[in-house]
């Protein structure tokens, strides 16, 4: 096992390719909410004395909106600790995404250390292929254009400042709920397993919500993955043939 | 000093989150009880972050009309519209309503 996981023979190799094609067009989506959001984060980053470069390189390397608007947020009052606490506990989300990715990767470790890095929110459920398996060039593919409009927005928000109700006009702001109902409605379409812990998830989020940040009602939500698996141990075996 | 420290920490905290899978587990598969938690996080996830998304924090961000917006695409979805065009047609109904007074 020390060489890693096999990949997909050579006579599988256009399936991978063609995969990755779709994530780019399933990319598309998101990648316009992200760059509104890059436009935001540019200009505010701007604001708060951080100039054009550390955005811009923040969002080249760490390709993270929502630990990367808290980091913004806390360091402007606070110390340095608590800014990265803050953004690390908002990020926490990603080593449950990361596990559930893990079967699916191929490779040696190096490989699937590198090709993990491309893991955003909405690449995961895009890549989900029911079954806790996911088609990993998928999630490369949709991470692509998202990638590329966060560092490329944060620039352009950074240079231009752009006025921050100019996105909410022109709704703008609905893109991501909207995009992540499309995948929902595809994701729970014959799984009422998947379809009673993501009402679950929905209601930890909402009550977190009330006290909380987005990024830790996210992680509070994920929870409600582990009365999914209750229900699987009690023998839900129909389901699990059929969905 | 602090700006870019935080930078530099931020960084490698996230890229060894999003490795810990392959850190962690290496080779090892999941077993079958955690693979049925694993097929769950990504509707799990979504369902959430509508929420999240919707209501921003604290939920100072909600306003009916993205509601609605979100609702359109939805619609547009279900009566087969290809996904870009249902999320467009949300985002072309939230910026129309908008326009109106009041």
């Amino acid at each position: 096992m020390s060489e890693g996981r096999q990949a997909p023979s050579p006579k599988d190799s256009r399936e991978p390719r063609r995969a990755f094609l779709d994530g780019v067009r399933l990319g598309v989506g998101p990648a316009v909410a992200v760059f509104v959001l890059a436009l935001a984060y540019g200009s505010s980053a701007v604001d708060e004395g951080w100039g054009v470069t550390a955005p811009v390189v923040f969002s080249a390397l760490a390709f993270t909106g929502s630990g990367q608007l808290t980091v913004l947020a806390a360091l402007s009052s606070g110390t340095v600790l608590a800014a990265v606490t803050a953004a690390i506990l908002i990020n926490a989300r990603y080593v449950v995404m990361s596990v559930a990715l893990n079967d699916s990767l191929h490779g040696g470790r190096l490989r699937r250390v590198l090709v993990a890095q491309t893991l955003a929110d909405a690449s995961f459920v895009v890549a989900h292929r029911g079954s806790g398996r996911f088609d990993v060039p998928r999630m490369v593919g949709a991470s692509v254009p998202q990638w590329a409009c966060w560092v490329g927005g944060t620039l352009l928000g950074a240079l231009l400042s752009p006025p921050p109700e100019l996105a909410y006009t022109l709704g703008l702001d609905v893109a991501f709920p909207a995009f992540f109902l499309m995948l929902a409605l595809g994701e729970l379409r014959g799984s009422g397993r998947a379809a009673a812990a993501a009402l679950l998830g929905a209601v930890i989020a909402g009550v977190l919500l009330m006290v909380t940040s987005p990024g830790l009602a996210l992680l509070g939500a994920s929870l409600a993955v582990l009365v999914g698996a209750r229900t699987g141990s009690r023998g839900d075996a129909a389901e699990e043939e059929t969905g | 000093m602090r700006i870019w420290l935080s930078v530099a920490l931020v960084t490698v905290g996230t890229s060894l989150m999003k490795a810990s899978g392959p850190l962690v587990l290496g080779d090892r598969t999941l077993p079958p009880v955690a693979l049925r938690v694993a097929a769950l996080t990504a509707p799990v996830l979504l369902a959430a972050l509508i929420v999240t998304d919707i209501g921003g924090e604290r939920w100072a961000d909600f306003e009916w009309t993205r509601l609605a917006g979100v609702g359109v695409a939805g619609m547009a979805r279900l009566l087969h519209a290809p996904l870009l065009v249902a999320v467009a047609l949300g985002i072309v109904s939230t910026a129309l309503l908008r326009l109106l007074p009041g």
